[in-house]
């Protein structure tokens, strides 16, 4: 491996991390159940991927571009999915509509702020998140929240010991890495996140492009709050707690350009598992939430700290 | 010239480079007490680098510099040469906006503290706005952000003038009379006269040979890196000063523009009312290339991005006939995409034309990346590599390709050649009068009169408006200096009136 | 372009100021009048709390967050924003109630710590010119996580001097507002009137400016960032004195509000316009809200939803009227 390749390919670097680290687990335990931890990690990290992808989209378009609402996104998605559900097959449809109407409704008040009243992305996606967040505490008042049993067996069903929805989305990551690569609307986002008013220039389509990205990132967390609200057989008010911090976590750590226009999505995938993985290593090791905490923000920080800043 | 000892400034040598690219070659620079030196040259000849080097920003290569008789070279940076009365006016404005006037002096002297500071940095910047620029209405109060460019370069001008615990010995002045107006550009040529009268040197950046001429001592003329010239002001003439800075003769050019009259019946383009109104309006017809001249920020610019943004719904007052490509030569901050290889940068232009059912087809993106190459002759063995492998020169043909590539009608050069070499600059107008030639509408606005002559006919602006219509017969380089300063020729007849009729 | 003003050439510089200077911008009226009308609003619904006792009540909490607010003002003169200030007054809030009370040599080094690291901080995103937001969202796991390390489950206690300093209850004016215009004092000389503080704002807006006239940016950022350290230390030691007890999760809420305020009191996120008066005013606003829900019979549920309405409105409005000049 030649020191440009690396350069090209940082999610190589996350990805050896996690199999470092998956490796000093099953080593601790004695080899057991090294496939089973993998198997397990895989699903989690799933609901992180799902995220950062649409984290990653949103911070490739550029400096300043960032998607505060994801949390209460998945919430608002969790808890109204699973309310309409009642924990009843006949509800699985409608349910997912409702997800899925939750995230095109987050998405395009995002929009609406962002572009249309000027907001900076930050606070737009702050203050649509505060909105959202006092909507789902208001609605969880009483209701049960509880997933129809075929999304339950869904979100936890393996095939030959991998989970489903890590298959689902490693499809998606595809999908959405040759859309960055080979589309219109891939190179768009890549342009504006390099140089806005160049693009601009250009002739690219700026709105429309950002609206799409701020769309995509809102739909993608509605989906994860569906999944994660399922897999963990109902919602809770702290469900997507971390979620804000591992989305970004995972777009930086896999290799995303944090000043935008370069996007990695193998790096969220890796990251993911990373991030996953070292936090079942210190389960494992016995080691309490708080050092985990410190452990993973300590990752965060000096990653940053070692990768090549982009010169001023 | 004179002993080293009398000198205020010896630069020796100086050298230095970023990159592939040699901004200074070795420059030896001699500055008397009192003096006013101009330092002529075109854009990118090193005349900005040399300045930063001087007041300490950018740290030389080799070379060695002196401050009144001693080496100062190991350890020379901005705090030392501020502490040994070198100051700069800067061409970018250096002001703070979200900050007041006064407290704009502030920042500059690390002395004005402690009790009343506030009131001795009023008194600072009032006391020498008064004298260099008499009845400029500036409040010390005033936040920057509020001001007129104008203004803001008056109140830097003026700061760069107070005195606190250092002295005064040199004030650089890139490019300042560019954003004042008239008046206040007369005001302060005067006052570096006197200024120098009581020993504070001045060195003098500038576009403007006349001024240059009529209000400095000496001058030098830099060319690629290098000091080619150093005379007295007294013995030299505009042409003589044209000469030196290596501008070729223009017989060569003047047969490259369109035959007269030869598309008068082609359709019209463009037709736009600048946005401070005029009775002059700028149209532009299919193969015709036409310049917009005048001084810098005089709303040239602006009227381009009307242009470019009229089709998509925007531009009031303008009618735009057809697709537009617009090219910056603020490479870095308007035209390239600095993570992207040579061929991405000229496909981003045309992604709707290279895409099969909604994805690009890789063959026909690098086909398209390697026509170009040939084209425009790029000169890279691959279209893969990074763009800022190439040269400014190079990176220029690359936005050009993007904006012809894409087959825009209308094509919108906002000051292209910046930095750009002659020999790449002389190959980039042959492209541009071939794209014209093949009926292209091309719009060309430019700070450097010598690159007129490449356009059929020239609209001078000032102040947001058209003040003259030129055609290319009746061009020279007075006419639009004078134009430039809203005098317009009452003698000879302006064509504002066909414009209002077309 | 240049307005005409008769004046004799060369006149000699005066100190008599030609107009009337302007201490407070509109950039702090219009938060003022918002909060001059919800608390008329409130006193309408509630006029017992139109009393010495009754505004004790309704302002108790606002201790913490107005030194939050000028923390997080601290970070966003620099145009960079703190993600992690919440789970650094968490941090500050834990380490007090477990140490202060019974190890005071140890709490007060490792309160100093705390704030070093602030500072630290600042110097590291300066040097290594990273985003600020995305080493502030690391540095809260740090923070949370060290709080977790300390205090796993809430507990610990208030120094009786802490509790006691917090309930005071100084003649006439309720001790909330007594600080809160000492602050505003205190910030606005800091950041509007002394000297450093002419070079704090402006690395803000132009910081290659700032440099070119010899100013260190990195320490100016270290600067900023140890003021916000000093600044999110108080309000943890408040809300401990306020509590009486430690908790790590006890700061969370603390970022966004902080955000909200300083931006609500008329701070931009970009360019180093900063109100400090605007943000301690902000902080009542975004607090008054729980309040002002309660006393219209509307579930305090959807306090959130009515501070992400006010700086949408807030941000709306100054984006409108930006455009529209």
């Amino acid at each position: 491996m030649n020191r440009r390749w690396l350069d090209a390919n940082p999610w190589v670097w996350s990805l050896i991390g996690a199999v470092l680290v998956w490796g000093l687990t099953v080593a601790s335990v004695e080899g057991r159940g090294g496939m089973e931890t993998l198997s397990t990690a895989l699903g989690f990290a799933t609901f992180y991927v799902i995220v950062g992808i649409g984290q990653m989209l949103v911070i490739s378009a550029g400096p300043g571009n960032i998607d505060l609402s994801i949390p209460s996104v998945m919430m608002l998605s969790g808890y109204l999915s699973m309310g309409v559900m009642h924990a009843q097959d006949a509800g699985l449809v409608l349910g997912v509509l409702v997800a899925l109407g939750v995230g095109l409704g987050a998405g395009i008040a995002n929009v609406v702020l962002i572009r249309g009243l000027n907001i900076p992305p930050m606070i737009a996606t702050l203050a649509a998140g505060f909105v959202m967040q006092s909507m789902t505490i208001a609605y969880s008042r009483g209701s049960t929240a509880k997933p129809a049993p075929l999304l339950l067996q869904f979100s936890l069903a393996r095939v030959l010991g991998v989970p489903v929805i890590a298959l689902l989305f490693l499809a998606v990551a595809g999908v959405v890495a040759f859309v960055l690569a080979r589309s219109s609307f891939g190179r768009s986002v890549l342009a504006i996140g390099q140089n806005a008013r160049a693009a601009y220039l250009a002739g690219v389509r700026i709105p429309r492009t950002m609206a799409a990205v701020y769309l995509v990132s809102s739909v993608l967390a509605s989906v994860a709050g569906l999944l994660l609200a399922a897999y963990s057989g109902g919602a809770s008010l702290n469900m997507a707690e971390d979620f804000l911090l591992m989305s970004i976590a995972v777009v930086v750590l896999g290799g995303t350009a944090i000043s935008g226009g370069q996007a990695t999505v193998a790096g969220v995938w890796s990251a993911s598992l990373f991030l996953y993985l070292i936090v079942t290593m210190l389960n494992v090791l016995g080691v309490g939430a708080g050092l985990r905490y410190v452990i993973t923000g300590l990752i965060i920080i000096g990653v940053l700290a070692v990768s090549k800043s982009r010169p001023a | 010239m004179s002993g080293a000892t009398d000198s205020l400034v010896v630069l020796g040598g100086i050298a230095k480079q970023f990159g592939a690219v040699r901004a200074l070659a070795g420059v030896d620079l001699t500055i008397l007490p009192g003096e006013v030196l101009a330092v002529v040259g075109h854009n990118g000849a090193g005349k900005s680098t040399l300045m930063q080097v001087l007041i300490g920003t950018l740290a030389p290569d080799t070379g060695s510099i002196a401050v009144a008789g001693r080496d100062e070279t190991a350890g020379y940076d901005v705090r030392r040469a501020h502490a040994l009365g070198i100051r700069c006016v800067f061409q970018e404005l250096s002001l703070c906006p979200n900050l007041r006037v006064f407290e704009n002096v502030r920042i500059l002297h690390h002395g004005l503290m402690g009790f009343g500071w506030p009131r001795r940095a009023r008194r600072l910047v009032r006391a020498a706005l008064d004298e260099i620029f008499p009845g400029h209405g500036i409040d010390a109060d005033a936040v920057v952000g509020d001001l007129s460019i104008g203004q803001r370069q008056m109140v830097e001008i003026a700061r760069a003038f107070t005195v606190t615990d250092q002295p005064v010995r040199l004030v650089i002045l890139d490019e300042p009379t560019s954003s004042l107006g008239a008046r206040a550009a007369e005001q302060l040529l005067r006052f570096t006269r006197r200024a120098a009268g009581r020993g504070i040197s001045c060195i003098f950046i500038s576009h403007r040979l006349r001024e240059v001429l009529e209000h400095t001592d000496r001058v030098v003329v830099m060319r690629d890196g290098q000091v080619v010239a150093r005379d007295r002001a007294a013995d030299l003439t505009e042409a003589l000063l044209v000469e030196r800075m290596g501008v070729m003769a223009d017989a060569a050019h003047a047969a490259s523009t369109r035959a007269n009259g030869a598309g008068a019946d082609l359709p019209v383009r463009v037709d736009i009312q600048p946005t401070a109104g005029g009775t002059i309006r700028l149209i532009a017809r299919a193969g015709e290339v036409v310049g917009l001249a005048g001084l810098d920020g005089h709303g040239q610019r602006d009227t381009l991005l009307q242009a470019f943004a009229a089709p998509r719904g925007g531009g009031p007052g303008a009618r735009v006939d057809g697709s537009v490509a617009y090219v910056s030569g603020d490479r870095p901050r308007e035209g390239v995409f600095p993570l992207w290889s040579i061929g991405r940068n000229v496909t981003i232009g045309l992604l709707r034309r290279l895409s099969r059912g909604g994805f690009l087809s890789p063959q026909a993106e690098s086909a398209t990346a390697d026509e170009w190459r040939l084209r425009v002759k790029v000169r890279t063995p691959d279209m893969n590599n990074p763009i800022l492998s190439l040269s400014g020169g190079n990176q220029q043909k690359v936005l050009i390709a993007r904006a012809f590539a894409c087959g825009a009608d209308i094509l919108l050069l906002d000051d292209p050649m910046r930095g750009v070499d002659v020999g790449t600059k002389q190959e980039l107008f042959e492209d541009i009068r071939a794209e014209a030639d093949a009926g292209k509408c091309v719009l060309l606005y430019t700070t450097e009169t010598q690159e007129l002559q490449h356009c059929d006919r020239v609209y001078v602006f000032y102040r947001g408006a058209i003040t003259e219509e030129i055609a290319r017969a009746a061009l020279t380089e007075d006419r639009v200096l004078r134009a430039s300063f809203g005098q317009t020729d009452d003698t000879g007849q302006h064509s504002g009136g066909r414009a209002d009729a077309a | 372009m240049q307005r005409e003003v008769a004046s004799a050439g060369g006149a000699p510089a005066s100190d008599a100021d030609p107009v009337p200077r302007r201490r407070f911008s509109g950039r702090v009226l219009l938060p003022a009048a918002a909060l001059a009308v919800m608390l008329a609003a409130i006193f309408v619904l509630q006029p017992r709390a139109m009393s010495y006792n009754g505004m004790r009540l309704l302002l108790g909490f606002s201790l913490p967050l107005m030194f939050a607010a000028m923390a997080q003002m601290c970070v966003i003169a620099a145009s960079d924003i703190d993600l992690g200030l919440g789970t650094y007054i968490g941090l500050v809030n834990s380490l007090s109630a477990l140490l202060l009370a019974d190890r005071p040599l140890l709490g007060v080094l490792s309160l100093v710590g705390c704030v070093l690291a602030y500072a630290g901080m600042g110097a590291f995103i300066e040097a290594r010119r990273l985003p600020s937001i995305v080493v502030t969202l690391g540095a809260s796991f740090v923070w949370l996580g060290l709080a977790l390390l300390v205090l796993p489950t809430p507990g610990g206690a208030s120094p009786a001097w802490l509790s006691a300093l917090v309930r005071l209850k100084p003649p006439l004016v309720p001790l909330s507002i007594v600080v809160a215009v000492l602050l505003a004092l205190v910030g606005h000389w800091l950041f509007m009137r002394s000297s450093y503080g002419v070079v704090l704002r402006g690395i803000g807006s132009t910081p290659q400016a700032v440099r070119r006239a010899g100013w260190s940016l990195l320490t100016a950022r270290t600067v900023l960032y140890g003021l916000a350290g000093v600044f999110g230390l108080i309000a943890g030691l408040v809300l401990t004195g306020l509590n009486t007890t430690g908790d790590a999760n006890f700061g969370a809420p603390y970022t966004l509000l902080s955000i909200s305020a300083v931006i609500v009191g008329g701070g931009e996120f970009f360019g180093g316009i900063v109100a400090p008066v605007g943000a301690v005013i902000g902080a009542f606003i975004m607090l008054l809200t729980g309040s002002l829900l309660s006393f219209m019979d509307v579930s305090t549920d959807w306090q959130l939803s009515v501070q992400g309405a006010i700086l949408i409105l807030v941000l709306g409005t100054r984006a409108f009227r930006r455009r529209r000049a």
